[in-house]
């Protein structure tokens, strides 16, 4: 049995209802857990651009990328490893004002380079940027004082090289 | 803009007409030439129906007994035509009984355009009566679907769903069309759909891999192929044959492959797969060369990857591009149509003889005529045998015949001992296994073409699962000849209580009602043969009629399909009993 191992998936596609589902159903039929799930707008107008980040074998990934590319509103379909990209994810948490004026969690922030988004007199909530791993790190500090709510994003990622779509989308222009 | 198009030569698509949607929908299925339809009506589908009605001398709609026959039907019509099936259904139950039929498609890479109606938009997820959701149910098994709402989408939507259901590697595509979009008035033009820019259904050909295909198949001693639907799909028979006679090269079909040439043609080898032929499958593991045409190395056809042909180079012709390397790797793998792909290679490829490698084939070919194709075909036990029947057929067919097969033991039976002569002769449910398949596509087959003779074999369960269709012979009075072959048992899941669980069988044995006089409230003239001397004349009767027939045959009971791949074992591990 291969290794699995995280892959991040960039899907470029047309702005069609229904796509996300089609997507999806490819990971679930082979019994595939997503383990987070972006889409957003791309580069390119009318194109959008699903980012999916999955553990799996390489070989595993291919077939879907196959599988992914076959379906009619899919213009191209890429995967990387973790060294070949740039990615980030956002997450967000809100705790009680009651411990804002905690030297260590004043001092957990600045480390983080987490940043304050809104206050009030009942909470506070605090955005951070970074890696999985980052954002994991945080969660565990702040974990002390009673998180009111987390909520954390799925990853984006920038390849490191460069994605010949563009090209492509010229091609069908041509 | 995602697709472009052109203008249809039809002189009263060209200017726009006010009308309503549904009747949008009729001129659509007209623009794109097709005449024919199979369905059932219901409440969300009633304005289309509505229009049927108004087109009836233009467009026929063959009602059905039940959705899963209509699009079955389709599918039949569209095996044996090349061309698009065309299915209604209402909402809900109606569209959700199209299901099984639409996986069965898009496995077997067969264009379909499924029309379902949808409750109003404004009811859309409600829970309104006969709403269900078919554009997300139908996502994983369509090629592509769409949900309209607005009457102004569908002559755009159905020339993409033309292009797309035809094109490349074809397959099923459902369009969704909410009933207020069906009664909407729009001023109406139609544009045939001739690209989409995310979709390239046929991928380029790259010429150094058909030279480097060539060289190796040139280079070749033992060179073998295992060809598929692709060589019909493609319409590529007649290149198919040239490359196959110029180099040589025994040839190993799949069961869709069958009647891409002729089954008497000396180089075919026969049929490969868990009950396929011996000498193929034997020979898969000693070939130097595997060239696979037009095929998906199912797992049917392979058995374990582990010990398949890894002793080979292979060579994958393929259309779609997620099928190279999917199952058995490539050493080189040929993207395209096969018709292009193949009229490349051909002057590439030596003349050449392999008599010692044919000879091969023919050694292993006695060996199971001795222990297998002997005692079916030419049986002396007292109980009726499925081969013989099949051989009784092929005497009056002559292989012309049509031959749509359902799922089981009878399946593999036709797919081994049919003769075809003509392609696309060949309809049963490969990738699917859809029981209750061969009698509506049978339907649809007769109807699609009528010109050719249809025979259906069906085994006693899966007739019993679509046999309500004997309605639709009944009202359009196609012509199909219907064997059952009834052996009281699900034959194929008992062989395999038989060898695997020790002859505990669980709910295979089956009563069925009295077959000839269910034919007969149906009008249809029916005859039973229990008795090996009356079975050529039943069968001379039958072949003789210009009216649907249908032919019952008590089947030994407990007799079973071999050669044998038991799942799991490799393809050279092939049972002769």
């Amino acid at each position: 049995m291969e290794e699995k191992q995280k892959f991040t998936v960039s899907v470029y596609t047309e702005n069609n209802i229904g796509l996300l589902n089609r997507i999806s159903a490819i990971f679930l039929k082979r019994h595939i857990n997503i383990e987070s799930l972006t889409v957003s707008k791309s580069e390119i107008e009318d194109v959008h651009r699903f980012t999916i980040a999955a553990y799996m074998s390489e070989k595993g990934i291919k077939k879907i990328i196959g599988q992914i590319e076959k379906q009619i509103e899919v213009i191209r379909a890429f995967y990387h490893t973790d060294d070949e990209i740039i990615f980030q994810e956002t997450a967000m948490f809100k705790i009680s004002t009651a411990h804002l004026y905690d030297e260590k969690i004043q001092n957990k922030l600045k480390l983080r380079r987490a940043h304050m988004v809104t206050i009030n007199e009942r909470y506070f909530v605090i955005e951070t940027t970074g890696t999985t791993e980052d954002i994991n790190r945080l969660y565990d500090r702040l974990k002390p004082y009673g998180l009111l709510q987390f909520v954390r994003s799925g990853r984006i990622a920038i390849t490191r090289e460069k994605m010949a779509i563009s090209e492509l989308l010229q091609e069908f222009k041509d | 803009m995602e697709t472009k198009s052109t203008l249809t030569k039809s002189s009263d698509t060209k200017k726009s007409v006010r009308i309503i949607g549904a009747e949008a929908v009729v001129k659509c299925l007209l623009a794109e030439g097709k005449t024919l339809g199979y369905g059932y009506p219901g409440g969300a589908i009633m304005p289309v129906y509505d229009e049927l009605y108004k087109y009836q001398d233009q467009f026929h709609h063959v009602l059905t007994r039940h959705e899963q026959g209509a699009i079955h039907a389709a599918q039949g019509h569209a095996r044996v035509t090349g061309d698009v099936g065309i299915v209604f259904a209402t909402s809900g139950p109606g569209a959700t009984n199209l299901v099984t039929g639409i996986a069965d498609a898009q496995i077997d890479s067969t264009p379909l355009v499924c029309i379902t109606g949808q409750v109003a938009s404004h009811l859309l997820g409600t829970d309104a009566f006969q709403e269900t959701d078919i554009v997300g149910i139908s996502t994983p098994v369509t090629k592509w679907n769409y949900q309209i709402t607005k009457a102004s989408e569908i002559p755009a939507v159905f020339a993409k769903a033309f292009y797309i259901a035809r094109s490349g590697r074809p397959g099923p595509v459902l369009i969704d069309i909410t009933k207020d979009a069906q009664l909407e008035s729009f001023d109406f033009s139609y544009e045939k759909c001739t690209s989409v820019r995310s979709y390239r259904p046929v991928p380029h050909y790259d010429m150094e891999k058909v030279t480097a295909a060539a060289k190796m198949i040139n280079a070749a001693k033992k060179p073998f192929i295992v060809f598929g639907q692709g060589v019909i799909l493609g319409a590529a028979e007649q290149e198919f044959k040239a490359v196959i006679e110029k180099a040589d090269i025994p040839s190993a079909s799949t069961a869709l492959g069958l009647s891409a040439i002729n089954s008497a043609h000396p180089l075919n080898v026969g049929m490969v797969g868990m009950h396929g032929h011996y000498a193929p499958n034997k020979l898969t593991n000693e070939c130097d060369v595997l060239i696979a045409i037009g095929m998906r190395f199912d797992d049917r056809v392979t058995g374990d990857l582990a010990r398949y042909a890894t002793q080979a180079k292979v060579i994958h012709f393929e259309i779609d591009p997620s099928e190279i390397d999917k199952n058995v790797p490539t050493d080189i793998a040929v993207l395209g149509n096969v018709k292009e792909t193949l009229t490349e290679l051909l002057p590439l490829l030596d003349a050449n003889t392999h008599d010692a490698w044919k000879n091969e084939f023919k050694r292993l070919r006695d060996i199971e005529e001795n222990e297998v194709i002997h005692a079916q075909l030419n049986p002396t036990k007292e109980g009726l045998t499925m081969g013989e029947v099949l051989k009784g057929i092929n005497k009056e067919s002559k292989g012309d015949a049509v031959v749509v097969s359902d799922v089981g033991q009878h399946q593999m039976f036709a797919c081994r001992y049919a003769d075809f002569k003509k392609t696309r002769s060949n309809v049963t449910s490969g990738g699917l296994g859809t029981m209750g398949f061969a009698l509506p596509a049978a339907i649809g087959a007769k109807l699609g073409a009528p010109e050719r003779e249809v025979v259906a074999i069906i085994g006693d369960g899966g007739y019993q699962m679509t046999c309500n269709e004997l309605g639709t012979i009944l009202q359009t009075k196609a012509a199909v000849k219907i064997v059952v072959l009834n052996n009281g048992y699900l034959g194929m899941v008992r062989q395999w209580q038989e060898l695997f669980f020790d002859k505990r069988y669980a709910s295979t044995e089956m009563v069925s009602p009295d077959f000839i006089k269910l034919a007969g409230a149906y009008d249809i003239e029916a005859v039973r043969v229990s008795k090996r001397e009356d079975l050529p004349a039943a069968i001379e009767k039958m072949m003789a009629s210009d009216q649907a027939f249908f032919l019952e045959v008590i089947i030994e009971k407990e007799d079973n399909i071999f050669p044998m791949i038991p799942t799991g074992s490799s393809v050279s591990e092939v049972r002769l009993k």
